[in-house]
């Protein structure tokens, strides 16, 4: 599937994206900059992790203006796949393609660790890979991943199934302990009604190698690309 | 040779007025000759920036001459922005460390964060794109009511370098945290960077071709940082707080951008050489690429872009706004760059050009300013022998004292382990992304961080190292120990050494007795260096850390990176994060002690932390038995036979057992055949391996075969600590020592 990773200025997990999309899942990956209005066919649109524009404002509120933005808004209303990740899941929601808004971290410092998912969905081609209620372990690294947004609108949230990943422990329970950052509901990922855009703060491309020591986000980005020969292969990795 | 003016309201430059800005009668005198009249006020600032003890390292010159620079690997040596070695498979890596100490300490945020962006500069001006940072960072007490500064320091200092780094986006993979009160007057702010690039794609700051544009990128100049350079060439006195202003402000966001901007237009094919503008601006970039291209260069500072236009050229010259870069191009093709830049949202503007005249000639406003020769400030700046002898005290620091045996081992144990010096440092690392670029095989907490050279079978491991207390007993043994330390750091994940930078941190050089800890410190690196065959490649030095006559301990802070050839050979026994990282973590292997001791306490954490006693001689440090010891390390890892290494250091073993526990929370169960007290020796060239039970045999011949005490001392598994030792026993449960042990610093730090 042809790949398109998006690049802003102050975009720093771009090459992480390509690397894995490139050389792990052997796809046809293409950088977009950010000035371009055009996808040039790409199937798939990472809006990747970084500090675009600096987080300047906001995270992720200058990037949602970027020329290219309009391209990638009508790619996922006609239904094509948009993936935001970190920086990207907070592109994604300044840009209203999906609901709510990030607050700054719990404790207001950086958070740089490992986490653990709980896997909400898996009739999504993005979780194609993974069994619902799968645990999976992930990085994240940000400032402000805060997620909120009213009671009803994360009601809505919740009953639409939008609730891709929550914020667990090893054991796959929720904890407060567990929901590092302090999101609403331990919101770690959410898709759009139609399922096309996904966005999340954990990193997948920065565990999808055994030389790193852990392929768990390997399944999401294959997912994403639907690669169909190397489902049975994460599976029996315990991908 | 034009004869410049001063202009209307710029001071009558005398010998006060040169005083004024650090500059000695004899100083002034030399430069006034060289000039053939009295500098300008311009060209006073120039000179006295050039002649600070930051850019022209005139009292440690004279010892750096000392170091072994070169091996089949060196590439570059010190001299340029960072040092260069070959890495293997066509690669090399750029590198260096830099202090940041008199900044951080005024404004902590800024001050680390500015140490951060400088040395990145340093390494991507060199071609090289970054892949990872180390901080080694000396504070205070922290503790108690006297601490409270201390303690917004700390958060100051790491919040700054968190902000910098993930936003630029380079891991920061590991460093140093030590607390001692030394460091209550002066922090310590040591920031290193390690880039990579292709064999053929290094660039020098090197400025040549007469006629070719001289380009400025990035940031305007403001007036921040001004006299940066000769701030951190200066001690700290009750004035110090008003100089807040020097301190520079940085932004990440413009850096990441001009990174990016950078290494393009390098591999544009146009540009010839580059410099960032760190200490002194574009003072030391101008002046210094000049020298190294025994060019000259003529400037219009009317054409520098001013955040403000009533900047005077002095403050031009000697701005440290950050985030700023020069450029000489190919003539005629500046605006290849100039669109790259450009293109990244960043500012270029031709600001002069390449001369072969020997001189900087600088215009503003339709007059000459300044009108100097280059080579001559440069390079010969003044080199000071300055007198040293041991300080007064040092018998009485020497004096041996006895310590008390332990009654209770595991209660020390406790001790040590709630102390914010050998805590956990996990409040710490979690504040920086350690994982972007997705290279970070092991990220922080271990001896040595490792990263993948993707593309390449091999990996990097990098270490920084330093035990200032045993470099205030005994600066030489306490330099060796630095280097040997890193050294071992780096072999107990199979990594051989190919290169070293530095960062001296010392009080003022015009005390003969610091001037003496220099001189001792770096002898003893030397010895080291030479016996374990690692080239200093880059470094920095750092002087006049001193409050109201109150030095901090001699912290010769050593850096060292290492090259595994092949990681799948390390990687048999398991996941290569499991394999290489600190920790045990499969229950039922062997625990093998490797090397021997003669019962070490001078400066030892058990006595300065526990007693409350800083003296007697530090662990000495057998080279051979240190290189024996690597080089078993290194083999037994290239054979694949270790599941699990760490070095025994501050603490001792029962601390080292410790901390291999406490990270998976899988215990163990070992008998030792000494007393208690030994169990928080510091005796050198020692490390404790984890081996299958199958493997043992193996290496304990080869240990044998290398001269390497080795004994079978247990087996991982359970959840608690046990040890026996001669009389008694410590045991103790993992999960409670963990406890203690990851809570000491944030509750230190509130």
């Amino acid at each position: 599937m042809k790949c398109g990773i998006v690049v802003f200025p102050g975009s720093n997990c771009d090459h992480d994206v390509y690397h894995v999309l490139s050389h792990v899942l052997e796809q046809e990956a293409t950088f977009l900059w950010h000035q371009g209005t055009s996808l040039e066919g790409c199937e798939l649109v990472v809006l990747p992790g970084g500090f675009s524009y600096g987080d300047y404002l906001r995270a992720g509120s200058m990037a949602a203006h970027s020329p290219i933005m309009a391209a990638v808004r009508r790619h996922a209303e006609a239904g094509g796949r948009v993936l935001g990740i970190c920086n990207g899941f907070q592109m994604l929601l300044e840009t209203g393609l999906l609901p709510g808004a990030m607050r700054r971290n719990r404790d207001l410092r950086f958070l740089s660790v490992d986490v653990h998912l709980r896997v909400e969905r898996d009739d999504l081609a993005w979780c194609s890979n993974y069994r619902r209620g799968d645990v999976l372990r992930m990085p994240v690294a940000h400032a402000e991943g805060n997620y909120v947004d009213t009671e009803g609108a994360l009601d809505e949230l919740e009953r639409r199934g939008q609730v891709v990943f929550r914020y667990v422990d090893a054991a796959g329970r929720r904890e407060p302990a567990a929901n590092l950052n302090g999101s609403e509901r331990a919101i770690a990922g959410i898709c759009n009604a139609g399922g096309n855009v996904l966005g999340l703060m954990p990193h997948p491309e920065r565990c999808a190698e055994e030389m790193l020591g852990n392929r768990d986000g390997l399944g999401l980005l294959a997912g994403a690309v639907a690669v169909g020969g190397r489902v049975g292969a994460l599976a029996a990795a315990g991908g | 040779m034009t004869t410049p003016d001063s202009a209307a309201g710029e001071p009558v430059v005398d010998s006060a007025l040169a005083a004024d800005h650090g500059l000695t009668g004899e100083e002034f005198g030399g430069l006034c000759e060289l000039l053939g009249r009295s500098p300008t006020w311009t060209e006073l600032g120039i000179a006295s920036a050039l002649y600070s003890e930051h850019c022209s390292y005139k009292s440690s010159k004279i010892h750096l001459r000392r170091f072994p620079t070169r091996s089949r690997r060196v590439v570059h040596g010190p001299g340029e922005n960072a040092g260069v070695v070959d890495i293997g498979h066509g690669w090399v890596a750029a590198f260096k460390m830099e202090s940041h100490n008199h900044p951080s300490f005024i404004e902590p945020y800024q001050g680390a964060a500015t140490g951060v962006g400088g040395i990145l500069r340093d390494v991507f001006t060199m071609g090289a794109r970054p892949i990872a940072c180390l901080d080694s960072l000396r504070f205070g007490e922290i503790d108690g009511e006297r601490g409270a500064r201390m303690r917004h320091l700390v958060d100051g200092v790491v919040r700054g370098i968190g902000d910098y780094g993930n936003c630029v986006g380079i891991p920061t993979v590991g460093g140093e945290t030590g607390f001692h009160p030394s460091y209550n007057g002066n922090i310590l702010v040591n920031a290193f960077a390690l880039g990579v690039c292709r064999e053929d794609g290094i660039f020098t700051a090197t400025a040549s071709g007469a006629g070719n544009p001289i380009l400025y990128a990035g940031s305007r100049t403001g007036r921040d940082g001004i006299h940066g350079a000769t701030m951190a060439s200066e001690a700290f006195d009750a004035e110090s707080e008003a100089k807040r202003p020097t301190v520079q402000v940085g932004d990440p966001f413009t850096e990441k951008v001009l990174l990016e901007a950078s290494l393009e237009a390098m591999r544009s094919g146009v540009v010839l050489g580059v410099q960032d503008m760190g200490a002194a601006g574009l003072t030391s970039s101008c002046f210094e690429m000049a020298a190294r291209g025994g060019a000259g260069a003529e400037l219009d500072l009317d054409l520098v872009p001013l955040r403000e236009a009533s900047l005077t050229p002095y403050e031009i010259m000697l701005s440290e706004s950050q985030e700023r870069m020069v450029f000489v191009t190919r003539r005629g093709q500046e605006e290849a760059v100039t669109r790259i830049l450009s293109r990244w949202g960043l500012e270029a503007s031709k600001i002069g050009r390449v001369t072969d005249s020997g001189r900087a000639r600088l215009t503003f406003r339709g007059r000459t300013v300044a009108d100097m020769p280059v080579e001559p400030l440069v390079d010969g700046a003044p080199v000071y022998d300055r007198p040293a002898a041991p300080p007064a005290d040092l018998r009485e620091r020497q004096r041996v004292v006895d310590c008390d045996t332990p009654e209770d081992p595991l209660r020390a144990l406790r001790d040590l382990l709630g102390t914010p010096e050998l805590g956990d440092k996990t409040w710490i690392h979690r504040q920086y992304d350690s994982t972007v670029r997705s290279n970070t095989i092991v990220g922080p907490g271990s001896d040595a961080a490792v990263l993948r050279l993707k593309g390449t079978p091999s990996a990097l491991a990098l270490t920084s190292d330093v035990n200032p207390s045993y470099c205030w007993l005994e600066p030489r043994m306490g330099g060796r120990q630095a280097v040997a330390e890193a050294v071992r750091n780096l072999a107990t994940v199979g990594a051989e050494p190919v290169g070293m930078t530095n960062c001296l941190n010392f009080g003022s050089p015009e005390n003969p007795g610091i001037a003496w800890q220099l001189r001792e410190c770096i002898e003893g690196m030397a010895e080291a260096c030479r016996a374990f065959d690692v080239p200093v490649i880059s470094g920095n030095v750092s002087l006049y850390n001193e409050t109201e006559g109150e030095a901090v301990h001699p912290t010769p802070t050593v850096a060292i990176v290492g090259v595994i050839d092949r990681l799948e050979d390390v990687g048999a026994e398991g996941d290569l994060h499991l394999v290489l990282g600190c920790g045990f973590w499969r229950p039922g292997d062997r625990v093998v002690l490797l090397g021997s001791d003669a019962g070490e306490y001078g400066g030892s954490a058990y006595q300065r932390l526990l007693h409350g006693v800083e003296a007697g001689r530090p662990p000495a440090v057998d080279l051979e038995a240190e290189a024996a010891l690597c080089a078993l390390l290194r083999q037994s890892r290239r054979a694949g036979w270790l599941s699990g290494c760490h070095d025994l250091a501050d603490g001792g073993l029962l601390l080292a057992l410790a901390e291999c526990a406490m990270v998976r929370g899988i215990g163990l169960r070992a008998a030792v055949d000494c007393g208690p007290l030994a169990l928080f020796s510091e005796g050198q060239a020692r490390a404790i391996v984890t081996v299958p039970v199958g493997r043992t045999e193996d290496l304990l011949a080869a240990a044998e075969a290398g001269g390497v005490a080795a004994r079978e001392v247990g087996d991982v598994g359970g959840d608690r600590l046990v040890l026996d030792f001669d009389g008694g026993a410590v045991d103790g449960a993992v999960d409670e020592l963990r406890r203690v042990w990851r809570e000491a610093l944030p509750r230190a730090v509130g």
